[in-house]
């Protein structure tokens, strides 16, 4: 009982964190076609930028205030991811339209130079990051010990989750946004702006892995090449959990997240990830287009 | 158009130019030190790769980040056969380290070298095969494929690294010394297994480039161009689409094997993530949809590479990572497609622009 408490809730825990990564992906790639490779950097960004505001505290406020470092942390994480992306949209993105292998590639680049600028910025080895000392210790539930972080992150995560839910379905931007999503010319000619909406969401799934990456310093030392660690893993929730739907990224993280600690808990780190990937193989003979695919009628979709 | 193309001045000029660089390929050893051939070795061995992943880019628009992996796989048949050999009988030592104390079953045939070349191309081809049966039959691809062929490259290297006393885990197999009965390391052997290498290398080509002007090589392209319109003519598109993936990861496994021969390492982190795009990056800027201009980028990048990395490693990975950028936004077609549009004649331009204005409007 006790080890099925702890594999579920661990599963729970890395399904939470894989859901902050792909949900920018997810929506960037319904919208635009683009495959963003540079997002494991924006979740490093994410992370230096916690960094650095735990440096600021340690550096200039009174111990006393230290521990609230992290509050702050989230939304400054968010806001610099957001920025980077901003950019990264307005500067090369909007070059690569329709051309979803060829931003896969261009966007790889981008990754590599910001490694790069990391590791020539920070430093190539890890770097550690304080955490608050209220997140410290857990809960027992079961007979089983569930570390605040983690529970922290999970609530981060619904939080993202639910404010994400809102925007896309329940603001006027994310009408928007849905209508450019379903017929992009359509939208364009009802007056929306689909440039200005390719930016926002653009900027606004890198802001979102921004907080990922500012969760991931509650799991551990951060580095250069913390962001690809992930990547590979989100990008399969999103060919998993199809695009177009937020439900359908929750359900893909949800299923890699729980496969994923289950199978390597049975087997072993590395036989794990086999299973996994011959079990997502074998659920797109089922269904290709993911969990939940956005209907259309045109052919090339 | 076929007569005009035979007599055409550029095709004789063409043709002189591939002969020249055969030539000069052939008779590198006249003229560079050991050192300098190996290197070269290298990067021929590398090269081989790119016209079969151009194949699959360049001329079917499937990308696979995951040719890494099917070189990898090439190079460890390669490299269980002279670690084997190397052991002479006993047990290869890192299996000792790692608590074996029996050869695993499946490395015993591998002291047969005909057998290890044949799994050298089998094994790739088969894994490639098996991805693109369970794909490409589901219409799945475009970048869905391609992060696919991305989570292959990572089950496959943890693979690689988790079974240590199979594999050789991080270290890799290395450690090698005879080869047929030949010491490996001897100035003729290297020579030798150099002009192996090129002449592989100028096989894959005409093979590959037999393949672009036959029947199937058009189906391929026109897959690449609208693969429903193919669809709905009566073709199949998954077949060409396996066919082909399958005949590149067997490409790539050579490839694999002539590499080990001449570095004489391969380790999981030699075919991982990195390495496999970076063998697109060789198509990308050699020019994708030219197998010359592919096979030219690979040596070119890889040159580059062994020139610079070491040096400004810093650099090196900025100038690499803006490289792509530049290349996939600017120059989508390579240097191949920035010399032929500087060099040729104006004709050619209209009938490439009628080309293409036969993609966007389907009436024409």
């Amino acid at each position: 009982m006790e080890v099925i408490v702890l594999q579920l809730f661990n599963g729970l825990s890395v399904s939470s964190i894989l859901l902050l990564i792909a949900l920018g992906l997810a929506i960037t790639f319904g919208l635009m076609k683009v495959i963003n490779m540079a997002h494991g950097e924006l979740i490093m960004i994410g992370a230096y930028s916690t960094y650095l505001t735990q440096n600021i505290f340690n550096d200039y406020l009174p111990k006393s205030m230290f521990d609230w470092y992290f509050v702050l942390a989230i939304p400054v994480s968010f806001l610099i991811a957001f920025l980077f992306g901003l950019i990264l949209e307005m500067s090369l993105i909007r070059f690569l339209y329709g051309r979803p292998l060829d931003s896969l590639l261009a966007t790889w680049g981008v990754g590599l130079v910001l490694q790069q600028l990391a590791r020539s910025i920070f430093g190539a080895p890890n770097v550690a990051v304080t955490s608050p000392s209220w997140l410290d210790g857990g809960v027992t539930f079961l007979g089983s010990v569930l570390p605040y972080k983690r529970l922290f992150i999970i609530g981060l995560v619904a939080l993202t989750l639910l404010a994400m839910y809102f925007y896309i379905y329940r603001s006027l931007e994310g009408r928007r946004m849905r209508a450019v999503m379903q017929n992009r010319d359509m939208a364009s000619c009802l007056g929306v702006s689909t440039r200005r909406v390719d930016a926002m969401t653009f900027a606004i799934g890198s802001g979102i892995a921004g907080i990922a990456g500012c969760a991931l310093t509650l799991l551990g030392p951060i580095g250069p090449s913390l962001g690809t660690y992930y990547i590979v893993d989100a990008f399969m929730v999103v060919v998993l959990g199809g695009v177009g739907k937020l439900v359908g990224t929750v359900l893909g993280a949800l299923g890699i997240g729980v496969f994923n600690t289950m199978f390597e808990y049975w087997t072993n780190a590395s036989l794990g990830k086999v299973l996994v990937f011959i079990c997502i193989v074998a659920f797109l003979q089922w269904r290709p287009m993911g969990f939940i695919a956005m209907r259309s009628r045109s052919l090339d979709s | 158009m076929l007569t005009l193309r035979k007599l055409s001045p550029q095709r004789l000029w063409l043709l002189a130019g591939y002969a020249a660089a055969a030539a000069t390929m052939f008779s590198a050893p006249m003229f560079l030190n050991d050192f300098r051939l190996n290197l070269l070795a290298k990067f021929l061995a590398f090269a081989i790769v790119a016209p079969g992943l151009d194949l699959i880019w360049g001329y079917t628009g499937i990308l696979s980040l995951g040719h890494g992996i099917f070189f990898g796989l090439g190079a460890y048949a390669m490299a269980m056969y002279l670690k084997l050999e190397a052991s002479g009988g006993k047990l290869p030592d890192f299996m000792g380290w790692s608590g074996l104390s029996e050869l695993p079953w499946f490395w015993k045939p591998f002291e047969n070298f005909g057998f290890a070349v044949l799994m050298g191309i089998l094994i790739p081809a088969a894994l490639a095969l098996f991805l693109g049966f369970f794909t490409f039959r589901n219409r799945i691809r475009g970048v869905y494929f391609t992060i696919l062929t991305q989570a292959l490259v990572i089950i496959t290297t943890t693979l690689l690294v988790g079974q240590q006393a199979y594999t050789g885990g991080t270290n890799g197999v290395t450690g090698f010394s005879k080869i047929l009965g030949e010491s490996i390391a001897s100035p003729d052997t290297k020579r030798l297994l150099y002009w192996v290498t090129a002449a592989v290398l100028v096989a894959v080509f005409i093979l590959c480039r037999y393949v672009v002007k036959s029947r199937f090589g058009k189906v391929l392209r026109a897959i690449r161009d609208g693969e429903n319109r193919v669809r709905f003519i009566g073709y199949n598109p998954a077949v060409y689409q396996m066919v082909i993936f399958t005949l590149s990861a067997a490409i790539a496994g050579i490839a694999g094997m002539l590499f080990v021969l001449h570095v004489g390492i391969i380790s999981p982190s030699m075919m991982g993530i990195v390495p496999s795009i970076e063998m697109v990056l060789w198509v990308a800027i050699g020019g994708r949809g030219t197998l010359i201009g592919a096979a030219l980028g690979a040596v070119l990048m890889n040159w580059a590479k062994s020139e610079f990395s070491t040096t400004y490693p810093e650099g090196w990975t900025y100038f690499l990572g803006g490289v792509f950028i530049l290349v996939v936004v600017f120059l989508p077609n390579g240097l191949a497609g920035l010399v032929s549009k500087l060099k040729f004649s104006k004709s050619r331009e209209v009938r490439s622009e009628a080309e293409h204005d036969g993609i966007e409007h389907p009436a024409v």
